[in-house]
């Protein structure tokens, strides 16, 4: 709840995974690994410009304190965008993504999970707690700019994920493209008559930011099982996974089914929530949302048949072990995860619910007025 | 146990068997894993038995709408899994389950060698206990995770044997065009949510008379009617999941799957949701004539389409397959023209002969040894005397000879089609009676090929010809019984009586559509029905294919080649299935991958991160460049510069005091 101490860790993340790429990486790990940190500390220096200012003049740098701050407009839209750049390069959000596919695939598994599954998180977590409550009224004036943004990341991403050859790659623009229903629900909220649909899109919103947070990581550990015995990322150099290690193909299956949102996986929950509520601000903004339906299973089941199905054609495929028992222990907590929030995400919602609806008060009250 | 219990014993009895069946796969017997699934499904068949007795005979117009839990919630809406237990749903638990156990029990003869016997029961549970969900639920919600679920299973069927690249093709095509379809559903369903505010289907149907006159205007400057686009959303839905045109190109690589799954899933049941779900949603249909008349127009042509096509096929599955995307095309002209318990009625019939055919076909290629070749086959009536009864009674319920099954419902729906006042029902009846003749046509045909003429087979395949085991038999007379009688039974409770299953309000029909009570006139008793078969043209343009297949295929073996020889286009338009398969290849997915290939390789690698990201990073080092070409270390640079400035600075004061000066 303090903004310094928020700035702090912010930054302090960094290191571990900046050193966590650049040391235990691939063979590209030291351009992965300053890309990686440029690109997430230069977003992250005018947020501190931002943060310097609020603290001035709240007199305090704790964070309920500048939801209660008058900011006349154009204020808020410079605040807007100095968060939005850290934010959004941390999501992240098109067109500040391209570091994410490099950081993803020079990084060791490890990395790879905490950076799918948690990094990418704080940007969304950002923009709820800061961008949306501190400067609501900049966020509605940008709420469009970043809907066309977050249906480019789902639709363009979408489809670049398509053309990959490298497994990584493919998962982390899936992530790209995944997250991009996060901003979609978080932002579609302004377009929004009454604060019903809202609170569907917002929640539909966190929601699938928690389910990638599954989803991503069960994506990256059950690659990592694979890299361990092939160490190729390659998917041409697989084919017939399916026949060599039957257990840890089902679950894959599993893990492949949430990310094309197949009900029932936690995949599933966020994606319609944030369509059923953007439907209602307007329909051509869920008729594109919706093409990932379509984009999402083309690009994960075309590489579930190139890696699980057809007959093996690589001695090295013939050779794989099945999961061993640790391994199998990962795998089932993860479906567990996967499946318990796509069967029941009200065990979850009902949680949330009030800390949503005073963030969603808040990012939908008019600060300007205010000033009078 | 109350009704609640019994429909949830009915929906997780198979799943159950699924899960045990699915978690053991690897350290069962074959025989544990039958076991385990086929008790599963039985107790399915039994409480859905005993569910069908209670609503539609104990308590006709019962009807059960309930909550099990809140799914999610929001706000003060949530979303809930919820069953609707009625006239409509009830039918659909019967067919599912009679067929799903009698392909259970076939496959412990079909399956007995293939390595992945227990995973195969698994899956068909699993399958079972989505198409319940489907029929089962109260929501779009439910029946969106039933529709979807089907796909799933269906998706791992086809590519059961996923070694073979054909079996993992057609299952990742069949997936994907699914996904099209649900893509429009979920559309649809979106748009009910926003007007209507609940996903429940008794407050949707509530509240649809509201919606009726309400426009929207998606494109600007053109206004919709609302229930239109609604309708035409949900149908995008149906047409991918019920195979219509033109989303039908995943049907016949579906047959890639082992033939019980052809029968189950990809005949009787699965591919029905479609028609199941336009029955359902009657009460929004029956606002749209435009939507009403787009069902109508998709569902004859497809009749007509299909069928031809499937008179080129020398696969015996894929003549089936062909053959099942024209009755689904009756099936979903029937609702176009708003006689959705005639739709109902054809589903259940169909159920029953076409598992009856294509579990025939799956004894014959047992027989065959997996050569699933027409050409190959020839007099088996010989050697497989009941797999030739079987599939000769298929056949007569399929063309719709009275007293057949087939006969009651789909003449039924080519009377309903002549009576609909819809633009363009005479077009639509057209395709229906010549359909009939093609249905005769393609279906005598591999009758013929098949059983009857010469032995084509190797000398190698004939002398290991044999008759399928009990345990394939006794499942095929079991779908002959009802291939035979179930049309006389249920035609009256379900199409032609007042208080049948169907006439408690589970389905909707505006007067202006009801071609319904016109037909109830002439309904004068089963035996009556089966007298005036001659009056309609249907019945003669029936005799009429079967006479041209004698003449083709029994004959004069040789007129088939000969005829395609003379009119070379006219075969190779059916050949090429119309081209659609072409048309998807060669157009949308390359325009796709193309596509996606720009956007990787010229904009996010290009532009974004070649240009702007490392450009950035190369304009710094550039820049840095440039600096350090000032930091010489020499005196007189410095000294030079320091000069320059000032005289520069001096300059400027100057100009600057002149000017205000």
């Amino acid at each position: 709840m303090d903004a310094i101490l928020f700035y702090f860790f912010w930054e302090a993340m960094l290191i571990p995974m900046y050193l966590c790429i650049g040391i235990w990486g691939g063979a590209n790990r030291r351009y992965a690994a300053i890309k990686f940190f440029l690109y997430t500390f230069l977003g992250s220096v005018l947020m501190l410009a931002g943060l310097i200012y609020l603290g001035i003049h709240s007199g305090t740098f704790f964070i309920p304190a500048f939801y209660d701050l008058p900011l006349a407009l154009p204020i808020q839209e410079w605040l807007f965008v100095a968060f939005f750049l850290a934010f959004a390069v941390k999501i992240p959000m098109w067109p500040v993504h391209t570091w994410l596919p490099d950081a993803h695939t020079e990084a060791p598994t490890g990395g790879s999970v905490v950076l799918a599954a948690v990094l990418l998180k704080v940007g969304a977590y950002g923009l709820l707690r800061f961008s949306l409550p501190v400067v609501p009224d900049a966020s509605a004036v940008f709420a469009w700019p970043m809907i066309i943004l977050s249906l480019i990341a789902i639709v363009c991403i979408g489809m670049v994920a398509m053309a990959q050859t490298d497994m990584k790659r493919l998962i982390a623009y899936s992530s790209i493209a995944h997250m991009g229903f996060v901003t979609l629900g978080i932002f579609v909220i302004y377009l929004l008559g009454h604060v019903d649909a809202a609170r569907l899109g917002y929640e539909g919103g966190y929601l699938q930011m928690i389910s990638h947070g599954f989803a991503s990581a069960a994506m990256f550990i059950g690659f990592g099982m694979l890299y361990d015995r092939m160490k190729t990322r390659n998917i041409s150099e697989y084919g017939g996974v399916a026949t060599a290690m039957p257990v840890f193909s089902a679950f894959y299956l599993l893990f492949a089914m949430t990310n094309v949102a197949l009900p029932g996986t936690s995949g599933f929950v966020g994606e319609f929530m944030v369509i059923l509520s953007s439907l209602q601000a307007n329909f051509w903004v869920a008729v594109i949302a919706s093409l990932t339906l379509i984009i999402g299973a083309t690009y994960t089941l075309l590489m579930f048949k190139r890696v699980f199905y057809g007959p093996i054609q690589h001695g090295t495929v013939e050779a794989l072990q099945d999961v061993s028992v640790l391994e199998r222990v990962i795998l089932i907590l993860l479906s567990l995860f996967v499946l318990g929030l796509g069967l029941m995400p009200d065990m979850l919602l009902q949680h949330i619910h009030a800390s949503v609806d005073h963030l969603i008060d808040l990012s939908l009250a008019h600060k300007v007025g205010a000033i009078g | 146990m109350g009704i609640h219990e019994i429909t949830l014993l009915t929906i997780f009895a198979p799943l159950l068997g699924a899960i045990v069946t699915g978690l053991a796969c690897r350290v069962w017997s074959n025989q544990a894993a039958h076991s385990m699934t086929i008790g599963g499904v039985a107790v399915g068949l039994m409480s859905a038995l005993y569910l069908a007795h209670w609503t539609l005979i104990a308590h006709p117009g019962f009807s059960d709408n309930w909550t099990l839990y809140t799914w999610a919630s929001y706000g003060s809406s949530h979303f809930d899994v919820g069953f609707l237990l009625d006239g409509l749903s009830a039918i659909m638990l019967v067919v599912v389950t009679f067929v799903s156990l009698l392909v259970h029990i076939y496959s412990i003869g079909y399956m007995e060698e293939d390595p992945g016997y227990p995973r195969f029961f698994a899956y068909m549970s699993l399958f079972t206990f989505a198409m319940l969900c489907l029929v089962l639920g109260n929501n779009f919600l439910v029946l969106f995770f039933g529709w979807e679920g089907v796909g799933l299973v269906s998706y791992l069927l086809i590519g059961f044997w996923f070694k073979k690249d054909s079996a993992a093709e057609g299952s990742l095509k069949a997936f994907l065009v699914n996904r099209v379809g649900d893509f429009g559903f979920l559309i649809g369903i979106a748009l009910l949510l926003s007007y209507v505010g609940s996903l429940d289907y008794a407050e949707v149907f509530t509240k649809a008379p509201a919606l009726a006159n309400l426009t929207i205007s998606v494109i600007p400057g053109v206004v919709w009617s609302l229930p239109t686009l609604i309708c035409l959303m949900l149908f995008i839905g149906a047409m991918g999941k019920s195979a219509q045109v033109p989303l039908h190109v995943w049907l016949p690589e579906s047959m890639e799957g082992p033939t019980p799954i052809s029968a189950l899933i990809h005949a009787a049941t699965m591919v029905t949701a479609g028609v199941y779900m336009v029955a359902r949603m009657s009460p929004l249909f029956e606002l749209s004539d435009v939507a009403l008349t787009t069902v109508m127009l998709i569902g004859s042509t497809g009749a007509l389409m299909m069928g031809l096509v499937g008179i080129v096929q020398h696969d015996i599955k894929r003549v089936i397959a062909y053959s099942t995307m024209s009755q689904l095309g009756y099936m979903m002209a029937a609702n176009g023209v708003s006689a959705y318990a005639l739709g109902i009625f054809h589903l259940t019939t169909h159920a029953f002969f076409k598992a009856l055919l294509f579990l025939a076909a799956g004894s014959v290629i047992m027989g065959m040894h997996h050569d699933q070749d027409l050409r190959h086959m020839g007099n088996l009536k010989k050697y497989m005397p009941w797999t030739y009864a079987v599939f000769l009674i298929g056949t007569l319920a399929l063309v719709a000879l009275p007293p057949f099954a087939g006969y009651f419902s789909k003449d039924a729906i080519i009377e309903a089609v002549f009576l609909s006042t819809l633009p363009g029902a005479k077009y639509a009846y057209v395709c229906l009676v010549l359909g009939a003749f093609v249905t005769s046509f393609y279906s005598f045909r591999a009758l013929f090929l098949a059983f009857h003429g010469k032995e084509r087979m190797s000398t190698h395949q004939r002398d290991s010809l044999h008759e399928s085991p009990w345990v394939v038999r006794v499942p095929l007379l079991l779908l002959a019984l009802p291939s035979v009688i179930i049309g006389a039974v249920l035609v009256e409770p379900m199409v032609y009586s007042h208080a049948g299953f169907l006439s408690h309000g589970e389905i909707t029909v505006l007067p202006n559509h009801d071609v319904m009570t016109t037909l109830h006139h002439h309904f004068d008793g089963v035996w009556h029905l089966v007298e005036i078969a001659p009056q309609g043209p249907a019945f003669w343009a029936t005799l009429l294919g079967l006479g041209f297949a004698w003449i083709a295929y029994i004959k004069a073996p040789a007129l088939p080649n000969q005829l395609a020889a003379s009119c070379k286009v006219c075969y190779q338009v059916l050949v090429q299935k119309f081209g659609f398969d072409w048309f998807y290849q060669e157009v949308i997915v390359k325009f796709a991958d193309s596509t996606s290939q720009v956007l990787y390789k010229r904009l996010d690698m290009g532009l974004i991160d070649g240009g702007i990201v490392n450009g950035s990073g190369r304009m710094v080092a550039y820049v840095a460049g440039l600096m350090r070409r000032l930091q010489t270390g020499y005196l007189y640079h410095y000294a030079l510069i320091m000069l320059l400035g000032l005289v520069a600075m001096v300059t400027w004061f100057m100009l600057r005091h002149y000017h205000i000066g």
